[in-house]
């Protein structure tokens, strides 16, 4: 009836065809492993003769060529504590408004184009904005303060769309079989949507924590500083930080080769931070998917 | 030699068996119904027959089956070569995002054949085959979502007719149309019998005994009973087949 | 009671959801307040002036005119549409070449007479001099008064934001440079990412996918100065011994750093947007006799198309936007590249490395934060075309 349907060649020529894409495909998926690894390994075999506890509790000293990054440590914690409380509270709260409360299907799709703008937007942008509004026309100076809000501004988009996420991926059911015992939406949303969302958010806000520590841009011109003698004492001080002081000690210190060291020891601590964090996010996940199904 | 012939089926999701020792033959150009109540193993067993199964993860198959008496799951088997003679029309309507033609054109486009004329008789060939010809003869260009529910279905049964199958699977390809689609689909079986053979599950126990030669009923993953349909719906052997005929279950 | 605090908290979330808006309308404020101060400064650095002889026929020079004159790229009037003569190029520094020091005044008291009657004997002079001195009675002509140009900063072809007398704020070569490293990063993530992303939507088995899944979480969480140091140690001397450079620091060290950081968005969007065809779709595909290969271009790929689109602009604006490790590895020189293995400077990168020497509120500042209010825009119009053709799609 059809000769040309049970041509062999046509079969073998579109299977050879497969087989060459799938081994393609392959290939790249595994070239992304090498490369992370690759990245990872480089790091890691270069740095970690440098890390010990002078190098985490102790000044730099002679121009960044020996010494530690204990004050950069300590930065970084602060600006990463001071945006978190501003961005979580904020964000958890909006993503809860988005995904329980708003009704108004405009004005919803209009606050989630604006979210997602305002995660395209890019860090250096968050960076001049952080400094005209905080650093000169709030007149906080160059400070944790200023910092933080720049960060958490910045990581206010992830905050939100992980809750909703969280938020929506909870069956109706449960809200409605929570509302019909007579409670309102206020305490169902805290008794039961919450407590279930839970696990899906905190993961989400530990990898927006990942982000915001290794974040250069924004804080450069809000908070920094190359080089502090003291650690800070007040919201309104200049800081030290991790990812900055890897960026100056890598490109503008006075002895770039001589501080090579101090530049891999810092690109390990960051990426130590960054890879503990997965760690935790992926281990909180999988607690809670191994919990459900049973 | 049958067109189809299973030995000793059992098929495992993970742990679960989802077949229990399946032994059933197919003749030529004989319409198949598959019946029993849902999750007995029906749906799962058609698809067996054109190696559908092979895109879930963790099954499991023992036992053989034979399509024109050669096992399709054996190792040098080529899967593509198996379902284009063994084709298949789903539950629900799926025609590609394309254009009418396009859809009929697809599976004669994979395999390799570029000649314009012939696949221009082949469409039309086919659409004329599902009845579907006088009603989209004058918008092949139109994209397939345009059509009724009914109409795509036989839009979905003229794209299995373009490979000249010897074999159709039909996996209730009625339970999402309204009576009257329902009932052109069926005197479209009656037609297309000359040609094909034909397995189709079905939940509907007129539609079975009106339009199959042969009924099977499955129970649990286990064929209770297979034999003539008029046999089955008039003095069936086990008293399981009855109360499901009779609707005291289901 | 219970209702109060209801109808309390509800305000609350009610603000804390409007917040993202308000951050854009505030950075729109910010950012184009401050840049479009730009436009507001004299096209000739502030407190200076520039002046010719009364009888020099040309009225209007543009900035980078006068720069080019001032780099004696320019030579004679009648470039300028004036009388054919060579320009005299005048300096403040070099009035001690024309008078004596007895001539300037004890007090240098005499810089205003003398510049007055220098300008009026020279024909061709162009001096330029601190305001301050311009003389009272001043016989010459002042010239290019007038304010920088939104032509000379959309169409301008340099970036010198030092020089004198004019300093050079054109947008182009950082706009090219930008969007050369883009590009180049795009076409260099592209295969990899769609590639990746078919794998594991397709063909990775249960397993497989869940160690992909982290590890491209994990390259997602790299903080972008760490990939600059990366690149910085391994992909520049890489690529300046591949080519056999003078600089390894050049765009395609740029392009494969933000390939390397942009795979993850991509690999992951179109991931999404692939496993969102219907299984229908892919088992009606299969049936008819295609290869998985056949069902996943002829179907799977112009299903989720929109997706696969979504995927790369939004990799596209994760390009354009990338600071730090840009900055780090590109080189930096703010010239119209000709090809990748020349040093490029990109938007992002240039707002990073001068805002900090920029004084503040200075014709500099504001054309940083003009290249900061552009940066945004082109990342806004990338955001809403993503929203574009995922709404054409859901409908």
């Amino acid at each position: 009836m059809a000769p040309q349907l049970m041509q062999e060649s046509v079969g073998s020529r579109k299977r050879l065809t497969q087989k060459i894409a799938f081994i393609l495909f392959r290939f790249f998926s595994l070239s992304i492993v090498a490369i992370l690894f690759a990245i990872l390994f480089f790091i890691i075999k270069n740095g970690i003769g440098v890390i010990n506890w002078d190098f985490l509790s102790k000044a730099p000293q002679e121009g960044m060529t020996s010494g530690g990054i204990f004050p950069a440590i300590v930065g970084t914690l602060c600006l990463v504590i001071g945006s978190c409380l501003f961005s979580f509270p904020i964000g958890i709260m909006s993503g809860i408004y988005m995904n329980e409360y708003a009704k108004n299907g405009k004005l919803i799709s209009f606050i989630r184009i604006m979210t997602n703008n305002l995660s395209g937007v890019p860090s250096v942008v968050f960076g001049l904005f952080g400094m005209s509004l905080f650093v000169n026309f709030l007149g906080f100076g160059d400070s944790i303060i200023a910092g933080s809000l720049t960060l958490g501004l910045m990581s206010l988009p992830l905050v939100i769309r992980t809750t909703e996420e969280a938020l929506k991926s909870i069956d109706n059911s449960f809200r409605e079989g929570s509302l019909a015992l007579g409670a309102t939406q206020l305490e169902t949303i805290r008794k039961v949507i919450l407590p279930m969302a839970l696990p899906n958010i905190i993961t989400g806000l530990i990898l927006s924590i990942g982000r915001v520590s290794g974040e250069t841009a924004p804080i450069l011109f809000t908070a920094v500083a190359y080089f502090l003698p003291q650690l800070p004492t007040s919201i309104f001080d200049q800081v030290m930080a991790l990812p900055y002081h890897l960026y100056v000690i890598s490109t503008s210190g006075t002895d770039i080769e001589a501080s090579r060291g101090m530049a891999y020891g810092t690109a390990l601590v960051l990426i130590f931070i960054v890879l503990i964090l997965n760690l935790i996010a992926n281990m909180i996940r999988k607690h809670f998917t191994d919990k459900n199904k049973i | 030699m049958y067109t189809i012939e299973a030995k000793n089926v059992n098929f495992f999701y993970g742990e679960f068996q989802a077949l229990k020792n399946i032994n059933l033959q197919v003749e030529k150009n004989n319409v198949v119904a598959f019946i029993g109540p849902s999750g007995c193993g029906k749906s799962t067993f058609l698809r067996l027959l054109n190696r559908m199964n092979d895109l879930i993860d963790g099954v499991r198959l023992e036992g053989e089956i034979l399509f024109e008496g050669k096992d399709i799951y054996r190792k040098d088997v080529k899967v593509d070569e198996l379902r284009k003679k063994v084709g298949m029309v789903f539950q629900k309507p799926n025609p590609f995002p394309k254009s009418i033609f396009e859809n009929v054109a697809y599976g004669l486009r994979v395999n390799g054949i570029k000649d314009k004329t012939y696949i221009e008789n082949r469409v039309e060939q086919s659409l004329r085959g599902a009845a579907l010809w006088d009603e989209v003869k004058d918008k092949l260009k139109k994209s397939a979502f345009a059509l009724s529910g009914g109409q795509q279905q036989r839009l979905c049964i003229a794209r299995a007719m373009a490979m000249a199958p010897s074999v159709l699977l039909m996996d209730e390809p009625a339970s999402a149309l309204d009576p009257i689609s329902t009932a052109k689909i069926e005197e479209l079986i009656h037609e297309l019998k000359e040609q094909y053979t034909i397995i189709i599950v079905t939940h509907n126990m007129q539609q079975a005994s009106r339009i199959s030669d042969k009924t099977a009923y499955f129970y649990l993953g286990k064929l209770i009973e297979f034999g003539d349909t008029r046999k089955i719906f008039t003095h069936p052997d086990h008293q399981s087949t009855q109360n499901y005929i009779t609707g005291r279950f289901g | 009671m219970k209702r109060f605090i209801e109808y309390l908290v509800e305000g609350a979330l009610k603000i804390s959801g409007s917040i993202t808006s308000i951050t854009i309308l505030l950075i729109i404020i910010f950012l184009f307040k401050e840049g479009s101060g730009l436009f507001k400064n004299p096209v000739v650095e502030e407190g200076y002036v520039l002046t010719v002889n009364r009888d020099n026929p040309v009225e209007h020079i543009t900035s980078f005119q006068i720069k080019e004159i001032y780099d004696e790229n320019i030579t004679n009037w009648k470039e300028l549409g004036g009388i054919d003569s060579p320009i005299l190029v005048f300096r403040f520094g070099d009035l001690e070449n024309y008078f004596s020091p007895e001539e300037l005044g004890q007090e240098y008291e005499n810089i205003p007479q003398c510049l007055n009657t220098l300008i009026n004997r020279e024909k061709n002079i162009i001096a330029f001099f601190p305001e301050l001195y311009l003389p009272k009675d001043f016989s010459g002509k002042q010239i290019a008064k007038e304010k920088i140009s939104p032509v000379d900063f959309f169409g301008g072809k340099e970036w010198y934001p030092t020089a004198q007398p004019a300093a050079q704020f054109g947008l182009i070569p950082l706009l090219l440079g930008t969007l050369w490293v883009s590009i180049g990063a795009i076409l260099l993530a592209l295969p990899f990412g769609i590639s990746v992303a078919i794998y594991m939507a397709e063909l990775a088995s249960k397993q497989m996918r869940s160690i992909l899944k982290p590890l491209i979480e994990l390259l997602a969480g790299i903080p972008s100065v760490v990939f600059g140091f990366f690149g910085l140690v391994i992909i520049v001397p890489l690529v300046q011994k591949t080519f056999n450079l003078p600089v390894g620091e050049t765009a395609l060290s740029g392009s494969i750093v933000l390939a390397i950081m942009a795979l993850p968005t991509i690999i992951t969007v179109a991931e999404d947007a692939l496993k969102n065809t219907p299984r229908a779709m892919k088992e009606a595909s299969l049936a008819l006799g295609a290869t998985q290969w056949q069902t996943i271009y002829k179907v799977v790929i112009p299903y989720s198309i929109s997706g696969i689109t979504s995927a790369i602009v939004l990799g596209v604006g994760r390009a354009i936007g990338e600071t730090m490790a840009v900055l780090m590895v590109t080189g930096n020189a703010a010239i119209i590249p000709h090809t990748l293995l020349e040093p490029v400077r990109t938007i992002p990168a240039t707002i990073a490395a001068e805002l900090g020497e920029a004084p503040s509120g200075g014709a500099h500042y504001q054309a940083l934060f003009a290249l900061g209010a552009i940066l945004f825009l082109i990342t806004l119009i990338l955001s809403i075309s993503v929203e574009y053709i995922s709404n054409k799609k859901n409908k």
